[in-house]
């Protein structure tokens, strides 16, 4: 990381850390929005949420490594979550998952190479009287077909 | 999104924004409690504690601070009642907690949303700012000396334990979501160790029209031990999927009438954490007494694979089992790979039922609720479709 990023990553920091309070219970708040702007927790990163929180960043790293959207390495910029659970599975999820894979030339856990999606399975969503679903960043999207789900991603930037 | 399927007598009766709220002025807590050990009134999670006694306890309680938490992390599998309720009838969640809130003596309340639910967050912050504005929140709400509360929310990160109480607890202290030991539970020692209320969505949303109607009327629906009407999020093989209120009692069958489910083989009652229940059982009803549920309902016709359906099941546990205790942890895993033997032909009928062993060992030695439900599946469909999945229609041999 080159020194004005760190820069820029300590202020933004300690921004969301006066937003959200110095205490522990602001922790996973404080993350959550970290790992929205850069899709991932990088070590300096947690590093900085450890000295001003005043806890180790082996605590920082613990609570990260528990929550599925929460990482520390990075991802793409959009982040697609395909439902995988029964209720979705029976109304088509495969087809959908096989022309994700097929489109975007990569599977289920991987990044493609111009870091724009990384595709991961999630477990249910709750739409399960709409499936099959998908979860793009904030975004739910239901009534899946393979055809519409490639539809939504061309729409993506 | 798609609107409700059916509205029934209770939760989506008539009710206009800030109704139970202005209720408070002219009674004391003593009442409110009244009104709702009266209505009988239980957790509609699926844990089905009387919510009264819950709420006695944290308001007798002697502490500078005490918290109302909204439990909207449903994660539950086949469960999403939760998002219908917060998208549609905001008011009656947060009515419920102001309600909740007076009646303890809490000052803050927290709504803990799951982070799949983050698109909902938006409307839900923009209907807390017009309740701070009609002094529904805030300070003296409506006028009334000293009654000051108001409401945050919170984000889960995608983990299915924190829809535990305790475990939800601690992901808001901002640790890892691993459920605690119990005692102390959270009514004594809850939110930074102060008496908590922690209550499902739909327990809160049904908090408000048993202060205005009354706990007689509430009580004049469902059974005697399962009073008042269910949210059901009906999924999977049906012609008519959603949300459906009906009154505790309604049996299994008049259930997938109105759904329009055909040739139904097996209804999963209760999420991946519930029981599998077969045609020959479809005339028992649901309720806190006989199939309980938290209000998920998923339909599976004869087409369907049941081993295919356990493993989607077992999958999912072994996934979300934090790993903190080891029958869990451990145990879940051992399920998956028995279901995987099956799959493969490659397994003996001796092992198979040292795991159904091992199930009801985790009944029992878990830690928390995910380990204690999660081999209720395994051992509902292996008992219950044995036929199919050992004799030939599915799993080793068939399809």
């Amino acid at each position: 990381m080159l020194v004005t990023e760190k820069n820029a990553m300590t202020e933004e920091i300690e921004q969301l850390v006066e937003k959200y309070g110095s205490k522990r219970s602001s922790l996973l708040s404080i993350l959550q929005d970290i790992q929205r702007k850069h899709k991932y927790i990088p070590d300096f990163a947690q590093q900085e949420v450890a000295r001003l929180l005043d806890i180790h960043p082996v605590e920082v790293f613990s609570v990260i490594s528990f929550y599925a959207f929460l990482n520390t390495k990075p991802k793409g910029k959009n982040i697609i979550r395909l439902c995988q659970t029964i209720s979705c599975d029976m109304q088509g999820k495969s087809a959908v998952a096989k022309s994700i894979e097929r489109e975007l030339g990569i599977k289920f856990g991987e990044t493609s190479k111009d870091n724009k999606f990384t595709l991961e399975y999630a477990n249910c969503v709750g739409m399960c009287d709409q499936g099959p679903a998908m979860i793009i960043n904030e975004r739910v999207y239901y009534k899946l077909t393979p055809e519409k789900a490639i539809e939504i991603l061309n729409g993506l930037k | 999104m798609e609107k409700t399927k059916r509205k029934g007598a209770v939760i989506f009766s008539k009710y206009s924004r800030g109704e139970g709220i202005k209720r408070l002025l002219s009674i004391s807590r003593e009442e409110v409690l009244f009104e709702l050990r009266d209505s009988k009134l239980k957790g509609r999670g699926g844990a089905g504690f009387p919510t009264a006694t819950k709420w006695n306890i944290v308001a007798a309680a002697i502490s500078s601070q005490k918290y109302i938490i909204c439990n909207a992390d449903e994660g539950e599998p086949g469960t999403f009642k939760d998002r219908v309720l917060l998208l549609e009838y905001p008011e009656l969640v947060f009515d419920g907690m102001v309600i909740a809130g007076y009646t303890i003596g809490a000052k803050h309340g927290i709504v803990y949303l799951r982070g799949e639910y983050e698109y909902i967050l938006q409307s839900l912050e923009d209907y807390l700012a017009k309740m701070r504005n009609d002094n529904l929140l805030g300070k003296n709400i409506l006028g009334k000396e000293g009654f000051d509360f108001d409401i945050s929310i919170r984000l889960g990160s995608g983990a299915y334990v924190c829809g535990e109480e305790t475990a939800l607890i601690e992901s808001l202290e901002g640790n890892r979501g691993e459920a605690r030991n119990r005692p102390p539970y959270p009514v004594n020692t809850g939110y930074m160790g102060k008496p908590t209320v922690v209550n499902n969505v739909e327990t809160l949303a049904s908090v408000p029209h048993i202060i205005v109607k009354g706990g007689e009327w509430f009580k004049k629906y469902g059974t005697d031990r399962s009073t008042g009407s269910k949210l059901f999020s009906v999924s999977g093989d049906c012609g008519r999927p959603g949300v459906y209120e009906l009154p505790w009692g309604t049996k299994i069958s008049e259930l997938l009438d109105l759904v329009g489910a055909r040739n139904t083989k097996a209804v999963q009652v209760g999420g991946a954490s519930g029981t599998c229940i077969p045609k020959s059982q479809f005339d028992r009803t649901l309720a806190y007494e006989d199939a309980a549920t938290g209000g998920s309902i998923m339909i599976f016709n004869e087409s369907r694979n049941m081993l295919h359906v356990l493993k989607n099941f077992m999958e999912f546990f072994v996934e979300e089992s934090c790993g903190q205790c080891t029958p869990c942890r451990i145990g879940n895993t051992k399920l998956l790979e028995g279901v995987e033997m099956i799959e493969k032909g490659e397994f003996t009928f001796n092992y198979i039922n040292q795991l159904k062993e091992l199930g009801r060992t985790m009944q029992v030695a878990s830690k928390c609720g995910l380990g204690q439900s999660s081999p209720n599946s395994f051992i509902s469909i292996l008992e219950n479709f044995k036929e199919e999945i050992f004799n030939g229609n599915g799993g080793a041999h068939g399809k």
